[in-house]
């Protein structure tokens, strides 16, 4: 899928961010490649959400830098920050329709909002992307009415609506059986071959990464870890990356999660009393 | 910490919290005022932005009336109840209409409003806030390049503004129905009688101070819920917090403004 001469289409340079003084990212640095789907993985707290969102634009990093059309996002104007934003697709973790709305308004709204389209045509546009994610005989349901398979699809219609360069997926499989898991992998992949697209993929789902990834990339407390195809991934050195891609109870990640302090916690520190 | 120094170091985190607060009110209230024009009169944003704010004064107004207007008449009827026998010990029973058309214009008709629309339509605004920042929603709104402000704060902004002055003119009737209608019925006093001095006492100005008060309150109402919506942390429980503030706040707020504005006017002579 990949072209193996494409360039970077975002550059994530030494890019750190804290919250709260805590430090989420630590200075990482990674390249999105025009027409791949790049997989972030990581566990619970790995940074992977707010890498994610420094990507997108909603966030900005605290050190280094991120570019994206060989553009600062630091540097950038609203208005250059808007059309990088018109130019991008975001499929929320839950799907974030809005629940006043229909499905087919939900799609409808960044048309009406940043185009001139009369009605007739919106209409038609949020047809052809209700059908491509399987749902236009749901056009008129709210998104209350919606199962979570289905909102993902729904916020996916929406995310593609104005036809981005690059689509950002926040853990589209997190909360769904494995038949509808399957379902949105496909239709992740589908999307990229029909619509030419980069994506960008966080995901803890190691199935659905193999499945869809081109390229993945491993974080883990907030830092780089590994970088390779999913066959690279597989067969990495690396006993901390291969317990994560391969989901084992034993391993770095656990051992360190056990380390330290359970006695003194559960018979208090010696001379306490 | 010394121990002495811990109530002057909580009543300074306490003031410089409080005053941030204060900031970031009048920080988002400009900008929604800034974006009044983007909302309605650009092109982008005009589309969605007239149907907001239709959508939104229906939600916040219309559906208010009823409520207002019953609370109203009964505020008519116990103050009509609570001075007819007094003003009737002096024969003038009749001047209960005076007293009661300068009370509820000037101050019951846009407070007592205000407080019921504080719990119609401030408290629902937090809560829906609140939720589309849990839910992600707000977020993915700047993610398509359309600003929260815009779309979300300015509609409701301007709707409960609009719709508080309407609903206190509703709410200065009820009050004078309900004062006309017990005047009438426990102390003989004739509705031609009443209505004539009503509009006797009640000049334009003090219809007009209650007004300019209406459409501040509204503001008050809606800057705060939008604020605190906005700013919800935590799930479900935090949309419940924000929501109980909101009422809270807003009440107090309200009393507040109310004593400004009647200490200037008094100052001013109106």
């Amino acid at each position: 899928m990949v072209n193996s001469v494409s360039e970077p289409i975002i550059q994530v340079i030494d890019a750190s961010k804290r919250f709260d003084g805590r430090v989420v990212l630590d200075n990482v640095r990674l390249d999105v490649m025009r027409g791949e789907t790049l997989v972030i993985l990581g566990g619970s707290g790995s940074g992977k959400s707010t890498l994610l969102r420094l990507m997108i634009g909603n966030v900005l990093c605290d050190g280094g830098h991120i570019e994206a059309f060989g553009k600062c996002l630091r540097d950038m104007t609203p208005s250059e920050m808007d059309d990088y934003h018109r130019s991008v697709g975001v499929l929320f973790q839950s799907g974030a329709m809005f629940n006043s709305m229909s499905v087919a308004d939900n799609v409808a709204l960044p048309l009406r909002e940043h185009t001139d389209l009369p009605e007739s045509t919106i209409e038609i546009m949020v047809k052809i992307k209700l059908e491509l994610v399987g749902l236009r005989q749901h056009a008129d349901k709210m998104p209350a009415m919606l199962s979570g398979g289905m909102k993902k699809r729904a916020g996916l219609a929406r995310a593609i609506a104005l036809d981005p360069k690059i689509l950002f997926y926040d853990e589209p499989s997190a909360g769904l059986d494995p038949v509808t898991s399957a379902e949105i992998d496909h239709l992740i992949m589908d999307l990229n071959k029909k619509l030419g697209v980069t994506s960008v993929v966080v995901t803890h789902e190691m199935d659905s990464a193999f499945r869809i990834a081109d390229r993945m990339v491993l974080l883990d407390r907030g830092r780089f870890m590994a970088e390779g195809t999913p066959d690279e991934m597989r067969n990495h050195k690396d006993p901390l990356v291969h317990q994560f891609v391969f989901g084992l109870a034993q391993g770095p990640l656990t051992d360190r999660r056990r380390a330290g302090g359970y006695e003194e916690d559960l018979l208090g520190s010696p001379g306490g009393y | 910490m010394n121990i002495g120094l811990r109530p002057l170091v909580l009543a300074y985190d306490s003031t410089t919290g409080f005053l941030r607060f204060l900031g970031e009110l009048a920080y988002l209230t400009g900008d929604a005022a800034a974006g009044v024009r983007r909302s309605l009169f650009n092109k982008q944003g005009r589309r969605l932005g007239w149907a907001n704010l239709w959508e939104q004064m229906n939600r916040v107004g219309v559906r208010s009336i009823p409520i207002v207007f019953l609370v109203l008449f009964c505020i008519g009827a116990i103050l009509a109840l609570q001075m007819a026998p007094i003003l009737r010990q002096y024969g003038a029973a009749n001047r209960v209409a005076d007293i009661i058309a300068i009370a509820v214009g000037r101050e019951l008709g846009p407070l007592v409003s205000a407080i019921v629309l504080t719990g119609f339509a401030g408290a629902s605004i937090a809560a829906e806030l609140g939720t589309m920042v849990v839910s992600e929603e707000i977020e993915a709104l700047e993610a398509q390049a359309i600003d929260p402000v815009r779309f979300l704060v300015v509609p409701r902004m301007l709707a409960t503004t609009i719709m508080m002055v309407c609903i206190s003119v509703v709410g200065d009737l009820a009050g004078g129905l309900g004062g006309m209608t017990t005047a009438n019925f426990f102390f003989g006093v004739s509705p031609t009688m009443y209505v004539h001095h009503s509009f006797d006492a009640l000049v334009l100005k003090d219809f007009i101070t209650g007004l300019v008060k209406a459409s501040v309150f509204g503001l008050v109402i809606s800057a705060l819920a939008c604020r605190l919506g906005l700013a919800v942390q935590g799930g479900a429980q935090g949309v419940g917090a924000a929501t109980t503030r909101t009422v809270v706040l807003t009440i107090v707020g309200l009393i507040f403004v109310d004593l400004i504005f009647t200490a200037v006017f008094y100052y001013l002579g109106w």
